[in-house]
């Protein structure tokens, strides 16, 4: 994992993952896998018959994608001991966009390929060009990250009802939502999407410098300014990147539902994401990131959902048993670290 | 925060000082006065200003004005409540199923609901030293799925045979919601400016660590704080049940981010050490009658959020150059 080109600057600032123990500090998301893989286990051996079918293994697969793309966004973010309260926000927005590009009679986008791939481009950049606001107010004007992101939060959804009229646009374009609704080799294309997201972010933190800056951002940001680390043009890209993938993320939820609803798309996601990177094991106080933990604690959450919900136990049992998980989460990660 | 004396003495950046302070503190203010100048300006007396339009937007944000107070004492402390919204709806719910036994009851139970929650917010906070941010989010996820538990996923109605509904009655010309919330700001600034509560308040929200050495009580103050916060959301979550007639699980969406915008556009810093009941009032009013005043202008509701999203921009950051402005003048 040492990256033996990454630059004095990061080493100084995390010296001890540099070294011989990597994996120190990464204790919860070990034990979070553990717990993750009871849960299957429980799953297969009492609930099998409703668990071990193809069905519902692309359902969870379905449903935990999205809510994965964005919480790997929100990791990043929350490494530099930031947080991102805007992602649902912003899903509404790509989601209420892309729309009007592939449902548009305007000549050039009704050619092949160029409307569909200007539906897909085009709101996942505007949703950048917002993760970028988010990281200017942070960077430009040193606002705390909840505020900063709060306004858009509060906007947002509004820009989004604003450009749909506050209308439900239905649209069935199959071309279009694969990214919601194709298969490949049977498996749902989004988790296949979630992978690579998953993969690219956790090479991208552990082998690149832009992951030890990251890193270094958010154990202390002075001394990483003094080392020479870029502080401000890497926050500023965290939150882009944060925007980016909320865009995907709702992109995606448009697709699955054949419905764009400016008042639904996205809604409570930033509490998932966050849940989802707390149980992982990424620390809240930044400087401490782990990608595949964040993975982990995404599938925790759904499945203590989907087994709670096929025992018979209702959505809001659910809400109280994920609260209780990430305070357990937490705690645990309290204990870890001195 | 920065507090050098200031040893040159210079006048005149001392009372660019003084401007630049009093802007940060009283801003919402001016812009709250200019706000009902502007709506009487345009629509008369019988419109925005009118009695009527008034007394109306008051009784609805006597709600907000309640959580906001909670919510400035607990940024105060420099920590934060998320749970609010959650923790009025699980009270409302409560206060509808406990209707039929009168006022009192339903009152009583929503209230001690709140500050059960608070009590466990400000236990995982203080006990644990878990962050404020994800305790708060954990009780929010959890106060809105007991809501829906006890509630059976639908609306609980309120009792319209017994006296509950008296809780929104009109005393003097105003709901007795607004009065109550009246009460709970002389209260709330008695207790922050002339209490030792206030004080342990204040310097615990200055530097925890220096009022932990200097023994004040920090892990009782920090239990009171957030009980006091869960329990205003309590109250609120009654009011909510006797203005709209329910116990709806699934309102009050998004009402602990309001409640934060509210007071930070009053003032207070959410750094915390300082903070003040009476600006996050007009912080409240000022969010509460712009959204009011664009009802008169016939704007697509949906527009709504992106102004108040815009406005809670714009004062952010003219309070962060104004802050600045003045901690560098100390340092200089």
């Amino acid at each position: 994992m040492a990256n033996s080109g990454s630059t004095a600057a990061a080493r100084t600032a995390a010296p001890s993952r540099t070294s011989w123990r990597p994996r120190a500090g990464y204790a919860q998301t070990l034990g979070a896998g553990a717990f993750l893989a009871l849960l299957i286990l429980y799953n297969a051996l009492f609930n099998g018959d409703v668990f071990l079918n193809t069905q519902s293994l692309r359902l969870n697969l379905t449903q935990v994608a999205p809510i994965v793309i964005v919480a790997v966004g929100m990791t990043l973010v929350v490494a530099t001991g930031g947080i991102d309260l805007s992602v649902g926000s912003v899903m509404a927005i790509a989601g209420a966009i892309a729309p009007l590009i592939f449902l548009s009679d305007a000549s050039l986008l009704t050619l092949p390929f160029v409307g569909g791939a200007l539906a897909y481009a085009v709101p996942v950049l505007i949703a950048g060009l917002f993760g970028l606001f988010n990281g200017w107010l942070v960077t430009a004007f040193r606002l705390q990250p909840i505020i900063a992101t709060l306004v858009l939060f509060v906007a947002g959804r509004g820009v989004a009802q604003v450009i749909t009229d506050g209308r439900l646009q239905s649209f069935r374009e199959p071309d279009w939502q694969f990214i919601g609704l194709g298969r490949v080799f049977g498996v749902p294309f989004q988790a296949i999407l979630m992978l690579c997201v998953v993969g690219v972010a956790a090479w991208g933190m552990r082998s690149t410098t832009f992951g030890r800056y990251v890193l270094a951002i958010g154990g202390n940001a002075a001394a990483a300014r003094l080392a020479g680390v870029p502080v401000g043009r890497v926050t500023a890209a965290v939150y882009a990147i944060s925007g980016l993938l909320a865009g995907l993320a709702g992109l995606i939820v448009i697709a699955i539902n054949s419905s764009s609803d400016a008042n639904q798309v996205g809604l409570n996601m930033e509490l998932d994401a966050i849940a989802a990177v707390a149980v992982g094991g990424t620390s809240l106080m930044g400087g401490r990131a782990t990608v595949v933990g964040t993975l982990i604690g995404a599938l925790i959450i759904q499945l203590i959902r989907f087994t709670l919900l096929t025992q018979g136990v209702g959505d809001a049992v659910a809400r109280v048993v994920t609260a209780a998980a990430i305070v357990v989460g937490v705690l645990v990660q309290r204990r870890r670290t001195p | 925060m920065v507090t050098t004396t200031d040893v040159r003495g210079d006048r005149q950046a001392r009372s660019w000082d003084w401007v630049g302070s009093r802007l940060q503190q009283q801003g919402a203010l001016l812009a709250l006065v200019a706000l009902l100048a502007l709506g009487w300006a345009r629509y008369g007396d019988d419109g925005f200003v009118s009695s009527y339009n008034l007394v109306s937007a008051l009784r609805y944000n006597a709600m907000f004005a309640l959580i906001a107070l909670g919510m400035t004492f607990v940024l105060i402390t420099g920590g934060i409540d998320l749970s609010v919204g959650g923790v009025a709806v699980l009270a409302s719910v409560v206060a509808a199923e406990l209707s039929p036994a009168g006022l009192w009851p339903g009152v009583t139970g929503a209230i001690l609901v709140g500050v059960a929650v608070g009590l466990v917010n400000g236990g995982l906070v203080a006990g644990f030293g878990i962050q404020p941010f994800i305790v708060t989010l954990a009780t929010l996820l959890a106060a809105r799925g007991l809501a829906l538990i006890l509630a059976g996923n639908e609306a609980a109605p309120v009792d319209f045979e017994s006296n509950f509904l008296q809780l929104d009655r009109i005393v003097g010309g105003v709901s007795l919601a607004v009065i109550i919330a009246a009460i709970a700001y002389v209260a709330g600034s008695i207790l922050l400016n002339l209490t030792r509560f206030g004080r342990h308040l204040l310097a615990l929200g200055g530097n925890e660590e220096a009022a932990r050495l200097a023994g004040l009580p920090v892990a009782r103050t920090l239990v009171a704080v957030y009980a006091l916060s869960g329990g205003l959301a309590g109250l609120t979550g009654a009011i909510l049940a006797a203005q709209t007639f329910t116990g709806n699980p699934n309102e009050a969406v998004g009402w602990e981010l309001s409640a934060i915008a509210a007071v930070v556009v009053g003032g207070t810093l959410l750094t915390g050490g300082v903070g003040s009941v009476w600006t996050t009032l007009v912080g409240v009013l000022l969010l509460g009658l712009i959204i009011n005043l664009l009802g008169f202008e016939n704007l697509d509701p949906y527009w709504q959020n992106v102004i108040r999203g815009g406005f809670l921009l714009v004062v952010v950051v003219l309070q962060r150059r104004l802050t600045e402005r003045r901690g560098s003048r100390r340092i200089a």
